[in-house]
C-alpha cells in the first residue's frame, strides 16, 4: 500500500515546476513535504490528486493510476491553500457534503473538534479568519479516515495555541488508527520531531528523501576562531558558512568522531531547520 | 517527567533519557506502569516511531518490560542497572566538558579539586 510517483513532470509555460519526480510514501506514516515557496510542493500534491495534470509520468495509488479514477482517489484527502467550498456555505453543511464524498468522515469527532478550536458549526466560509480558514480544514483533515491524508501548508494563520493543539490532535488521531499523513510545510522547526521521513523538494526536483534521524546525521556544524575553522573545513563538503567578528560556524556533511576535534573548536548536531536552509539556499 | 528537548542528540535518545530519569528519581517505581507510547508521543508531540524507539532501547537493556496486552512496566533491579550504567557514562558526560571548560578559562587542576571540595560542603 503506497503512493507511488513515477517521473512526474509538469511546466507551466516556460517554467519548469517539477522535474521528473519520483518517490514513495508508504503506509501509515508521517511525511514532511519540505520545500521553499515555488519549489513545487503544491504542484506536486495536486497532481497526485488529480487537480492538475502532470504533463508526463503517472501516479500509483496502490498500485492503480489515479489520473481520473475514482477508485484511487477516494483513497486520498488533500485539504489546501485554496477554498473549493462556496462561500456562503455554513461550516455544519461542508461536513455534510464531506460525508457524501468520504463516508469513512467522522463527523462526530469533526463537531468535537469544532467545539476544542471553538469554532461556531453556524459560520460561514467566507466569514472566517484566515487562521480558522485553516482551522476548518485541520478539522476535516483530522475527521476524514482516509487512508492518505495531504495537508498542504495546515498551519497556516493558526496562532501558537492552536498549532500545538493540531499537532497533539494529529499524533493522538495517528496513534489511535494510523494512515498516511504528508504534511507540506516551510515552517520545519514545529514540525520537525512529528514526521518520521522528510522529503526535501528544491526548484522540482526531490533532494533529500530519507528519514528524519538519517537526515539530521548526516552532517554537523562546527564552530571557533575562523582560521581554525578554515582550517578545519579543508577538504570537507561544506554546504553554508555562517561569520560573526571572527568567529565562523560551518556547516559539514559527513560524519565525525568527537575525539578528533582540535581543542578551541565546538561540534554540534545541526538541527532540520538549519539544514533546510543551508539545502535549499540558491 | 519533563523533557525539554535540544538540538544536540536524536529524540529517541533524549526520550530514553527523560524516563532513565524518572526512574532514578523514583517517579516511576520499580515494577509499576509507565506512560504508553501515545501518551509519550502525543505528550511531546513526538513521531510515535521515534518514542518506540526511544523506549525499545530500554526494553533492549531491560530496564522496562513489556506485558502483552497490559503495558509497559520498570524492571525489578533497573535502579541498580542504571546507576551503574551512568557511572560509567559519568567520565564522558561531566568529566570531559569540565577539563574542557577549565582549560577555556586557565583553570588548574589544583583548583577544579578545590572547587570540588567546596561542591561538597553543605
Amino acid at each position: 500500500m503506497s503512493i507511488e510517483i513515477k517521473n512526474i513532470s509538469k511546466n507551466f509555460g516556460s517554467t519548469c515546476a517539477l522535474d521528473s519526480v519520483s518517490l514513495t510514501f508508504e503506509e501509515n506514516k508521517i511525511y514532511g513535504l519540505l520545500g521553499r515557496n515555488g519549489a513545487g510542493k503544491t504542484t506536486l500534491l495536486n497532481i497526485i490528486t488529480n487537480r492538475i495534470f502532470a504533463d508526463s509520468g503517472e501516479v500509483l495509488v496502490d498500485g492503480i493510476p489515479s489520473k481520473e479514477n475514482d477508485q484511487a482517489l477516494k483513497k486520498i484527502y488533500m485539504m489546501g491553500e485554496k477554498n473549493f467550498y462556496p462561500n456562503n456555505m455554513k461550516i455544519k453543511e461542508i461536513f455534510r457534503w464531506t460525508k457524501e464524498f468520504y463516508p469513512s468522515f467522522d463527523t462526530e469527532y469533526a463537531n468535537k473538534l469544532t467545539e476544542v478550536f471553538e469554532l461556531s458549526l453556524n459560520k460561514n466560509v467566507k466569514s472566517l479568519s484566515t487562521g480558522y480558514n485553516s482551522i476548518f480544514k485541520v478539522i476535516i483533515a483530522l475527521s476524514v479516515n482516509t487512508p492518505y491524508v495531504l495537508c498542504d501548508e495546515p498551519v497556516l494563520g493558526l496562532d501558537a495555541n492552536h498549532r500545538d493543539l493540531f499537532y497533539r490532535l494529529l499524533i493522538e488521531r495517528y496513534s489511535d488508527s494510523p494512515s498516511t499523513f504528508i504534511i507540506s510545510t516551510h515552517l520545519i522547526e514545529e514540525v520537525a520531531n512529528v514526521i518520521e521521513d522528510v522529503i526535501i523538494i528544491k526548484k522540482g526536483k526531490i533532494i533529500k528523501n530519507e528519514s528524519r534521524e538519517e537526515l539530521m546525521s548526516i552532517g554537523y556544524t562546527v564552530s571557533g576562531m575562523s582560521s581554525l575553522v578554515d582550517e578545519f573545513i579543508n577538504g570537507k563538503e561544506v554546504i553554508g558558512i555562517d561569520s560573526i567578528g571572527g568567529l565562523k560556524s560551518a556547516y559539514v556533511i559527513g560524519q565525525i568522531i568527537k575525539e578528533s576535534v582540535p581543542q578551541g573548536l565546538e561540534i554540534t548536531k545541526m538541527d532540520l531547520q538549519k539544514l533546510f536552509i543551508k539545502l535549499t539556499n540558491a | 517527567m519533563n523533557i525539554s528537548f535540544n538540538e544536540e542528540r536524536p529524540i529517541f535518545i533524549q526520550i530514553a533519557e527523560g524516563i532513565e530519569d524518572a526512574i532514578l528519581s523514583g517517579a516511576f517505581k520499580e515494577e509499576s506502569q509507565i506512560p504508553s507510547i501515545t501518551e509519550f508521543s502525543v505528550n511531546y508531540r513526538i513521531n510515535p516511531a521515534t518514542a518506540l524507539k526511544g523506549i525499545n532501547i530500554l526494553v533492549e537493556e531491560g530496564i522496562i518490560y513489556k506485558k502483552r496486552g497490559v503495558g509497559m512496566f520498570v524492571s525489578i533491579g533497573a535502579v541498580e542497572q542504571l546507576k551503574g550504567k551512568r557511572k560509567e557514562q559519568f567520565y564522558d558526560n561531566f568529566i570531559r566538558n569540565l577539563v574542557e571548560e577549565a582549560n577555556r578559562l586557565g583553570i588548574s587542576k589544583d583548583e577544579i579539586i578545590t572547587l570540588l571540595e567546596r561542591g561538597y560542603v553543605k
